[in-house]
């Protein structure tokens, strides 16, 4: 029972929330449908589909080094920013310490500051310390911003965290390392896991970021945007549709993943 | 302080363990803390000093040792710059205001309504967010734009045709109200889950209305999530680059659009960096403002 609310009231909610949900696939839904369609040009209705553009960019090679490009930056940035962002989810939620309110604060303020700023920000003192850019600065520029939102997503699993497990631990004579390995790590890595999802796709679709500080080379977000300014080519929805597809794949496989391991923790239990 | 929260003593066994020297520096928190906070003097606070360094150097310098100079700042003030500031405020403004109203009934639902749906449609909100914005953007290009999804409908069904509504101001909040959406959303559902359900009967017992009951009581106690989700997508609004360009076709210039041009075509750094600097003022005072009344314990540690 859902208490006062009256029935009509939930059917007008529930009605609400499916239109916010077509809204937000609606575009989606046109770059899919234009990606379809066998000719150079957009026009609606589509007058012959065809899979020809998908052909025409897996085999372009721009596109390889594109994806390979992006690919890497993202790996790299989730690994380093999982690393980082654990030690700073338990100086968040975890120890109580002197300053930890000041701390809290400075994680939240790259994820409040404008990302176009940040990136112009960071173009300057790259070029103040000489550095030359390339997928290697956007790799800096993203964790920038990455390891603040990762911090928060494990920050939220450590809240939940009881210490008094880890205290346990330490006085039936393990060591640190035992500790973090069989009590700490296997606690919190539902929070790790989707830490590193978060991390993957957020530079995976980063465009504010990369544009300043790539250099010469180019990452996904950074092509299609190119390309909408300098004309159309169907390059671009088939593009866009790989990534939502993508990103839904590796978003719904994760949550999958989670769901099943908590089942199987709790069959255990 | 919740129970989830180490106790002062415990942190002190804790800390015990360290050598005693170092104990200072070395309490956990702080050890732990160290990398992030490394980072973020490396990554974040050291370029907006460059940042502010660079905006008062003389105007088109890419030098850093010069003497330094309020040109920039002057430059600013006598222009029309205010200007591309009141467009972005004004267009964050209104695009905060839509989705405050647009997402309040979606977080209600997610938080008290859905139940076990809610994951499910949490999770097709969330997804849209890993997409980058200019893609989706684009999405609405292709919807609105002459022969288009919507015109092609409108024309084969009914023989309808209208003019293009892209390129104005209006597309723009509507690209803002659109990517900002999730950003809005989810703090405003932790703020709504924060309303105790006994609150809200309490307030019907006693005899008051609907109406009343959220003014009264759902409305104050949620306020932190809602805030802060004002806040987020009024800031990332602020600074947003590519609605403007991608949706507005440039019809408004946007502060953001200038500082990029005075980077980019004028290769006028130090102007940029002015403009940023003034922008960072707006964001970074507001944020601040709003952020020192918050325990963040509180909102995002109680569930």
């Amino acid at each position: 029972m859902t208490g006062r609310t009256a029935g009509w009231t939930k059917a007008l909610i529930w009605a609400w929330t499916l239109a916010i949900v077509v809204f937000i696939y609606l575009p989606s839904f046109c770059a899919l449908l234009a990606s379809i369609g066998a000719s150079r040009y957009f026009a609606f209705p589509i007058a012959k589909f065809g899979l020809n553009w998908y052909e025409k960019t897996f085999a372009s090679l721009e596109i390889h080094r594109l994806l390979w490009t992006s690919a890497t930056i993202a790996l790299i940035v989730m690994c380093v920013s999982v690393a980082i962002g654990f030690f700073g989810a338990l100086a968040f939620a975890r120890f109580n310490w002197k300053g930890r309110s000041l701390y809290q604060k400075l994680v939240l303020l790259p994820i409040f500051f404008p990302q176009s700023v940040l990136g112009l920000a960071l173009l300057l003192w790259f070029n103040t310390l000489g550095l030359e850019l390339s997928w290697r600065t956007a790799v800096f520029a993203h964790l920038v911003w990455i390891v603040p939102v990762v911090t928060l997503v494990i920050s939220i699993q450590v809240y939940s965290f009881d210490p008094a497990l880890e205290e346990a631990a330490f006085d039936l004579g393990a060591s640190r390392w035992q500790v973090l390995k069989e009590v700490t790590l296997p606690v919190l890595w539902p929070g790790l896991f989707s830490g590193a999802l978060f991390a993957f796709l957020l530079s995976w679709g980063n465009f504010p970021l990369s544009l300043f500080t790539t250099g010469a080379d180019q990452t996904v977000p950074e092509f299609l945007y190119a390309k909408m300014a300098a004309g159309y080519t169907p390059m671009v929805p088939v593009l866009g549709t790989v990534s939502t597809v993508g990103a839904a794949v590796i978003l719904l496989g994760g949550y999958a993943i989670v769901l099943i391991a908590r089942k199987a923790r709790s069959a255990h239990a | 302080m919740t129970s989830v929260t180490t106790t002062p003593e415990l942190a002190e066994r804790a800390g015990g363990r360290a050598p005693r020297l170092g104990r200072v520096v070395w309490a956990p928190g702080r050890r732990h803390a160290l990398p992030v906070l490394a980072l973020l003097l490396v990554g974040f606070a050291a370029p907006l000093l460059a940042v502010i360094w660079f905006s008062f150097l003389p105007p088109r310098s890419f030098d850093l040792w010069q003497g330094l100079s309020l040109e920039n700042y002057r430059e600013i003030v006598s222009q029309t710059y205010y200007r591309s500031f009141l467009w972005s405020v004004g267009l964050a403004v209104v695009a905060t205001a839509t989705l405050a109203v647009i997402c309040y009934p979606v977080a209600y639902g997610l938080a008290k309504l859905f139940g076990r749906w809610a994951n499910l449609v949490t999770l097709l909100l969330v997804l849209p967010l890993f997409v980058s914005e200019n893609m989706r953007l684009y999405g609405w290009v292709l919807f609105f734009i002459k022969g288009g999804v919507l015109q092609g409908t409108l024309e084969s069904l009914f023989g309808v045709s209208l003019g293009t509504w892209l390129f104005t101001p209006e597309m723009i909040v509507f690209g803002m109200v659109y990517v900002y959406l999730p950003f809005m959303l989810f703090p405003m559902t932790l703020g709504v889950s924060m309303v105790p359900r006994e609150v809200t009967e309490a307030a019907g017992d006693l005899g008051a209305s609907r109406l009343q009951t959220f003014r009264e009581v759902e409305l104050p106690l949620a306020m932190p999530g809602i805030v802060i989700g004002c806040l987020l997508t009024f800031v990332l609004s602020v600074g947003a680059i590519s609605e403007a360009k991608v949706l507005g076709g440039q019809s408004v210039i946007v502060i953001t659009h200038d500082i990029e041009i005075a980077f980019t075509y004028a290769q006028n750094w130090p102007l940029g960096a002015a403009l940023s600097v003034l922008l960072m003022l707006l964001v970074g005072g507001l944020v601040l403002a709003v952020l020192r009344r918050f325990d963040l314990d509180r909102i995002l540690g109680r569930r």
